[in-house]
């Protein structure tokens, strides 16, 4: 098992700057082999800690996303009716069972996310995305997988994880989760990071940053965030900004105060928050940052 | 990790495991005993920690059993007071007043609520035997008898409306509220959507498509059903008798209404004010502070029937159709005509799909639908519920869902 330092440094090599917290959850999650429920702000990061925690294990990224509606047939598997169909004209005439048998089996079978999920060689991390927007009953169905990792197909009976997979849940709270899909789970919440931490994750994930720069959107962003907006800039429009910064080649935002104004619509997403953060509240918040 | 230097006599080891366990499991009661859900699983595997070295960091401790032992944000931020105080007696930070919904539930505060639950929660109880279903009250309890989610805030669920007294506690009860109409909102909207994804095969398509195979059904068409948008038409009776439950009503209304489906709101006392508009308003604080202004009544009494008969005569054919549910929220202290308010009522009923009729009052210990106008209105009424506290409006959902 690896230790936190060791984690954190693998993280940051994949490219995600990773809290002290953060690194001590995902080493609870090898050693109790529980889920990880991350909660937290749309924009913060959620989904980058499974594909960070991809590269960290060198393994396959497999995403379920959720959404009002998801049933067991798109989350596990499927039945390929129409080569099933084509099966049963194909053998018109033999034995009833034998082309039943035929027709249930592996070849037949699509395998959705969480079966290819607990049929891997090598264990993949299972990002189930935003679980929140999926329904009570599906959250109930995915109780059993979690704790046993196993399902069953009435056809071919039960499956059992060849390796068990590492798990991600991410929530935006927009739904009350149960407690007993929470209790199940280590819990860890992401907030958007403080100013030293995101001017790091600029200067990793934005080439042609420097070190001043990054600190200087990082504050800038930071006052943003305190602004009454309806859609508060997440990490990756912070991306988007910095980028946008360095491929107008502006080396300091104070000599560019135009330039950072009409750039802001990477970070303002709605018609109300652009209006809200005009030239002169641009030029307030420039003049907090040192 | 390892913590343990040299190998001392093996019955001192045991006596330094049991204590620690000891500490362990009442550290364990400390989390339950304020809000935590940690069951049998997590104290084994909390154990589990002490034994692998963890004890012997209290930083590193902290951190693991607070990704152990936290569910949710709440418990997140409070895991660290809770944890310094146990282990390394420190004194826990007092917490300011709640800002977010849920977290009425978690604030010390609240325990100081006079416990006046008694009496309107004898009646409450009697009173929603008469709403068709309660399941929804029941769900909320998870398998182990945990209550969950907006339910966690208990200690105020039960207590009257007109028993809050503090600007804090209405407050409160106002952010509550607001959750659980959040909360209620996404599960009807999704039970909207479920409602509409039966999809049926479209047979004579799929024959049709399937011509070029020989009329196997390769391929099947399915039909989707036609979206039917329900409506939900909002009476909110802003008169002075209601005044302790009007604020309530209007966040409860407000989360409900907002982003939600088909619409409408309207206020009476006196007269009838349409204020569907001022519902729309995003923020609630505003939408309150426009809301109060119209709710402000004359101060002379109740004309229901008159409102009604407004309604039915201005409103009634543009904002009322077959589908949809007129909710009135009203102690049905009528100082106008009685009989025109059972007219006006039957000319309402045979317009809409449902009436519900919601009353503070019914929680009440020992009320009885004795007034003129509530006895005028009933025989034309589906649901005649009580609405005075916080777990009555929950009971409401089953029905909601219903419409």
């Amino acid at each position: 098992m690896k230790t936190r330092d060791e984690i954190a440094r693998a993280l940051g090599d994949a490219g995600y700057i990773a809290d002290g917290e953060l690194a001590i959850a995902i080493a609870l999650m090898q050693q109790l082999r529980r889920p990880l429920l991350l909660e937290g702000e749309a924009g913060v990061g959620k989904t980058e800690v499974a594909k960070a925690l991809a590269a960290v294990h060198a393994t396959e990224l497999i995403r379920l996303q959720c959404y009002e509606g998801l049933d067991q047939s798109a989350a596990l598997y499927e039945w390929n009716y129409q080569r099933q169909l084509l099966s049963i004209q194909a053998h018109r005439g033999a034995d009833a069972d034998a082309v039943e048998d035929q027709i249930f089996s592996e070849k037949y079978l699509l395998e959705r996310p969480l079966l290819a999920a607990i049929r891997r060689e090598r264990s993949p991390v299972l990002l189930i995305d935003e679980i929140d927007r999926a329904d009570d009953e599906f959250e109930a169905f995915l109780l059993e997988l979690l704790s046993d990792f196993q399902v069953t197909i009435p056809e071919l009976g039960t499956i059992r994880a060849t390796a068990i997979p590492h798990v991600v849940l991410t929530s935006n709270g927009t739904r009350e989760l149960s407690d007993a899909l929470r209790r199940r789970c280590l819990y860890h919440y992401v907030d958007y990071p403080d100013i030293d931490r995101e001017a790091r994750i600029i200067t990793t994930r934005v080439e042609g940053t420097s070190a001043s720069l990054a600190l200087q959107i990082a504050r800038m962003v930071e006052c943003i965030r305190k602004e009454e907006l309806r859609k508060v800039p997440g990490v990756a429009e912070t991306l988007d900004w910095a980028a946008a910064l360095v491929g107008l080649e502006v080396k300091d935002l104070h000599d560019a105060p135009e330039t950072v104004h009409e750039t802001l619509m990477c970070l303002l997403k709605t018609q109300e928050d652009k209006a809200r953060v005009s030239r002169e509240v641009t030029q307030r918040l420039l003049g907090r940052v040192a | 990790m390892s913590c343990c230097g040299a190998s001392p006599d093996l019955d001192d080891i045991n006596e330094v495991s049991r204590l620690v366990s000891r500490k362990l499991a009442a550290f364990l009661r400390t989390l339950r005993d304020s809000g935590f859900a940690v069951g049998l699983a997590e104290g084994q595997d909390a154990a589990t920690l002490m034994a692998a070295g963890y004890a012997a960091r209290p930083g590193l401790l902290r951190s693991a059993l607070k990704h152990l032992l936290s569910t949710r944000k709440a418990d997140w931020d409070r895991f660290d007071g809770i944890f310094d105080a146990f282990w390394l007696g420190k004194r826990v930070r007092s917490r300011s007043i709640a800002t977010g919904a849920a977290k009425p539930a978690n604030n010390p505060s609240l325990k100081s609520l006079p416990n006046q639950s008694a009496e309107p929660r004898a009646g409450a109880e009697t009173a929603i035997d008469q709403i068709p279903s309660v399941d929804g009250v029941e769900n909320e309890r998870s398998g182990d008898g945990r209550m969950e989610g907006a339910s966690r805030a208990d200690n105020l669920a039960e207590v009257d409306f007109r028993n809050l007294a503090d600007p804090q506690q209405v407050e409160l009860a106002h952010l509550a509220a607001a959750q659980l109409a959040r909360v209620m909102r996404t599960r009807l909207t999704r039970r909207d959507l479920a409602r509409r994804r039966g999809y049926r095969l479209d047979l004579r398509r799929t024959i049709h498509g399937n011509i070029s195979h020989g009329g196997v059904p390769l391929s099947l068409v399915r039909r989707q059903r036609k979206p039917k948008p329900l409506r939900l038409v909002v009476l909110l009776d802003a008169s002075g008798s209601m005044s302790m439950y009007t604020g309530v009503f209007l966040r409860f209304i407000h989360g409900v209404l907002d982003e939600f489906r088909e619409a409408e709101a309207f206020l009476f006392h006196t007269r009838l004010a349409h204020v569907s508009d001022a519902m729309k308003e995003r923020d609630a604080g505003r939408a309150l502070d426009r809301l109060s202004i119209m709710a402000q009544g004359a101060g002379g009494g109740t004309r229901i029937g008159e409102c009604l008969q407004t309604f039915n005569r201005w409103h009634a054919a543009r904002v009322v159709h077959s589908r949809t549910c007129v909710m009135i929220v009203s102690d049905g202290y009528e100082t106008g005509d009685a009989a025109l308010l059972g007219r006006e009522m039957a000319a309402l009923g045979r317009r809409c799909r449902r009436i519900a009729w919601l009353n503070p009052m019914m929680g009440w210990r020992g009320y009885a639908p004795e007034a003129r106008g509530i006895k005028a209105a009933l025989p034309h009424v589906d649901l005649y519920a009580p609405a005075n506290t916080l777990a009555s409006l929950r009971a409401l959902e089953p029905y909601l869902a219903r419409l």
